[in-house]
């Protein structure tokens, strides 16, 4: 079975009775022609080399073992952070988590694509981008734990904090984009955001004003097939790389379980932009082979079939088959791995047992930069008040 | 040629050129700024003298005209926003208070969002459906914004340079039915801090609080008063976020009664909140309820109907009648 058959064109449960769907195919007749997806790596991990994936594939023609063997490891740390994380949920450290599991090849081949001085405005679920921008991924989890609303300098590393509002962060990528032609910079910024923020107006105008101003922006749409419990079906009648051409820029579909692929098709992307050629729509096509959150069951809305067939397809497991063929890593690489997959995993746990709740008076800490009054005297009466208790630190003590 | 006679529009006009020229980072953003400069010409000239890079013409979607400004903002801009009309603020309201308001805190104050956002408010221009509202309680009630609006010529100066050079996003409400009122602006004078109350009429019998297109019906409304012996005192409220309790308390310490006036709906509007503010602070200056006169809790009518609807003389006049029977 091949990736573009699997999820895309296969109707699933739906509340459109199949009268409906015959006649609304009648009504509007298939504008679009079969989804063309760049795959450079089979899911068996054999390296795939056509005429029309040139263009692509030229970004990685000269990518070299300790290169593949680095996308290898960012996968395997991210997952092995990521389950962590979902434990972490699991035992109540953390209030919520969001997992990527089944979306390392998308966000390791696009967060390696990006340069230090790139731009990055992720969603909420980029731990994978995150871990590629040298974001500390402890800083990940002080808002799923609850003791900030962000917690990193974006600054820092150039990555934005996690937006929660679907596809707002999209229209934040277009003016820092904007900016950044406007100081004649060569960087490019990236927008993550996913198929469900594709029926978001704010993902359209982003369209329409990077189009407009030839902002260089990269839009990344992990195209995980699910928005919590709805397919996506629910969201566009085509393939969502195809709505680029409509703005004027092109879009491209790439499996997103090839992290190979991935990694060129970005490259790509940001060169273009970067060169100034304005903005590009990158579907990644991929899958969620986990709940939306840890609050979510998706055995309430989706078959395992469907899960047990993507499976086939992970991304991690490519790699190695491929690394192992080709002999680009031998088994001390692997144990290295695993290693320092314990490693992370336990300095994850330690980490995050050990972060402390916000002093209370954080509440009032950078509402505003310069001041409110109203903030001031608010604080002031809420000091008061929990100086009152007895048993309750002072203000600034560490409970 | 320090002061010069300036209608509203104007003031406001040469605040915004005054702020081009000092700071490379300064831009103007909106529909039709640029050519046309604005519906109500309040950016004439500045995209001819400024350019098109620094004086923005935007496609026509208010959320991508903040969203796109939130960017700019992280990359280092001062992008000053006009929204068209108050009506159409809200397709941008999403991100104004989810991201425009929060992005400083949620940062830990490392990044700052210095974006002033325009919006000409208020009625009585007999304008059509959604031209005419005044919807500064939505954004005041939003921690993170400031909401101010000037009622005269000086303050539009003076008020929109320290809301340019605030680092917080400030809402800047303009009185768009005064725009063409003209009074002194005086470019070298050292102004008052940006969210401060000030006195516009000294008075002793009762204290009328007000900000943007009302300042004059109260004023007025002062003069009336003081035919039939009553001493009005005046106060322009000036900001709504934050608000300069501490004038509105001192001023009610003398006079011992208060009218809040606005044409914004007086339901949980800026009046409710000052009156359950100065309850509190002054429950024993009090001789009366602290009452409020604007709109009501229906649609802005048409215009053939505003005259009626918007508070005018005789309405606060009653009133301020009914205040002093206490």
């Amino acid at each position: 079975m091949t990736v573009e058959s699997t999820a895309a064109r296969k109707p699933r449960r739906s509340s459109t009775g199949g009268g409906k769907r015959a006649s609304a195919k009648k009504a509007a007749p298939q504008q679009s022609t079969e989804p063309e997806l760049v795959q450079l790596l089979t899911p068996e991990g054999k390296r795939v080399k056509s005429a029309k994936n040139a263009v692509y594939d030229a970004y990685v023609a000269d990518i070299t073992s300790e290169e593949l063997r680095g996308l290898y490891r960012d996968m395997v740390l991210t997952r092995r952070f990521d389950a962590e994380a979902t434990s972490l949920q699991r035992q109540g450290e953390l209030g919520l988590w969001a997992s990527l599991l089944g979306q390392e090849a998308a966000q390791i081949g696009s967060g390696r694509a990006t340069r230090g001085d790139d731009y990055v405005f992720p969603t909420y679920r980029e731990h994978g981008v995150a871990w590629c921008r040298g974001v500390d991924p402890t800083n990940l989890l002080g808002m799923f734990r609850g003791v900030n609303n962000g917690g990193w300098d974006p600054n820092s590393n150039n990555f934005h904090l996690y937006t929660i509002v679907i596809g707002s962060q999209t229209l934040h990528a277009t003016g820092y984009a904007m900016g950044v032609a406007k100081d004649g910079a060569d960087s490019a910024v990236i927008a993550y955001f996913g198929d469900g923020a594709s029926s978001q107006g704010d993902v359209a105008e982003s369209f329409t004003f990077s189009a407009v101003y030839n902002a260089p922006v990269v839009f990344f749409c992990q195209n995980n097939q699910w928005a919590i419990s709805e397919p996506t079906e629910k969201q566009t009648r085509v393939p969502l790389y195809q709505r680029a051409q409509g703005y004027g820029f092109p879009g491209v579909r790439v499996d997103g379980n090839d992290v190979l692929a991935v990694l060129a098709v970005t490259k790509w992307a940001l060169e273009r932009a970067r060169t100034g050629e304005g903005p590009a729509l990158i579907e990644a096509f991929t899958y969620r082979m986990g709940a939306h959150t840890t609050s979510d069951d998706p055995s309430k809305y989706r078959n395992d079939d469907e899960r047990v067939a993507w499976e086939a397809k992970d991304p991690i497991l490519r790699l190695r088959a491929f690394l192992e063929s080709e002999g680009h890593a031998d088994e001390g690489f692997f144990a290295e791995l695993d290693d320092e997959s314990e490693a992370l995993g336990k300095r994850v746990r330690e980490v995050v047992r050990a972060m402390p709740d916000p002093d209370l008076m954080a509440i009032f800490e950078n509402v505003y930069a310069d001041g409110h009054a109203l903030v001031d005297e608010e604080r002031a009466q809420f000091a008061a008040y929990q100086a009152s208790f007895a048993d309750t630190p002072a203000a600034g003590e560490v409970k | 040629m320090a002061v010069q006679k300036l209608p509203i529009a104007k003031a406001i006009n040469e605040s915004l050129r005054t702020a081009l020229e000092n700071d490379p980072k300064v831009l103007i953003m909106g529909e039709d700024v640029g050519k046309l400069g604005g519906v109500f010409r309040v950016t004439d000239g500045l995209q001819k003298d400024f350019g098109e890079e620094r004086v923005i013409d935007t496609p026509l979607a208010e959320s991508g005209i903040v969203g796109t400004a939130i960017g700019l903002a992280l990359r280092g801009y001062r992008p000053v926003v006009e929204i068209q009309f108050d009506g159409f603020v809200f397709p941008a309201y999403d991100q104004i208070v989810t991201q425009l308001a929060k992005m400083h805190a949620r940062a830990l104050g490392k990044i700052k969002m210095p974006v002033v956002i325009r919006i000409p408010y208020g009625g009585g221009i007999g304008a059509v459906e959604h031209h005419s509202e005044s919807p500064e309680a939505l954004f005041a009630h939003v921690a993170g914004l400031k909401v101010v609006s000037p009622s005269n010529s000086a303050d539009a100066y003076w008020m929109m340079q320290q809301a340019i050079q605030s680092d917080d996003p400030v809402i800047f409400f303009e009185p768009k039915r005064r725009y063409w009122d003209k009074g002194e602006v005086d470019k070298e004078a050292i102004p008052g801090p940006l969210h401060k109350a000030v006195v516009a009429r000294e008075g002793t019998d009762l204290t009328l609080v007000a900000y943007g297109p009302m300042v004059k019906v109260c004023l007025e409304a002062a003069a009336a008063a003081e035919e039939e012996g009553k001493s009005l005192e005046v106060l322009d409220l000036r900001s709504m976020s934050p608000i300069d309790f501490d004038a509105v308390q001192a001023s009610v310490e003398k006079t011992r009664r208060l009218v809040v006036v606005h044409e914004a709906p007086v339901f949980l509007g800026t009046g409710a909140e000052i009156a359950a503010r100065i309850t509190e602070r002054c429950f024993y200056h009090l001789e009366a309820p602290v009452l409020r006169v604007g709109g009501y809790h229906a649609p802005y009518p048409p215009a053939r109907l505003e005259e009626e609807y918007l508070p005018g003389l005789d309405r606060v006049l009653d009133t301020v009648d009914r205040s002093l029977a206490y």
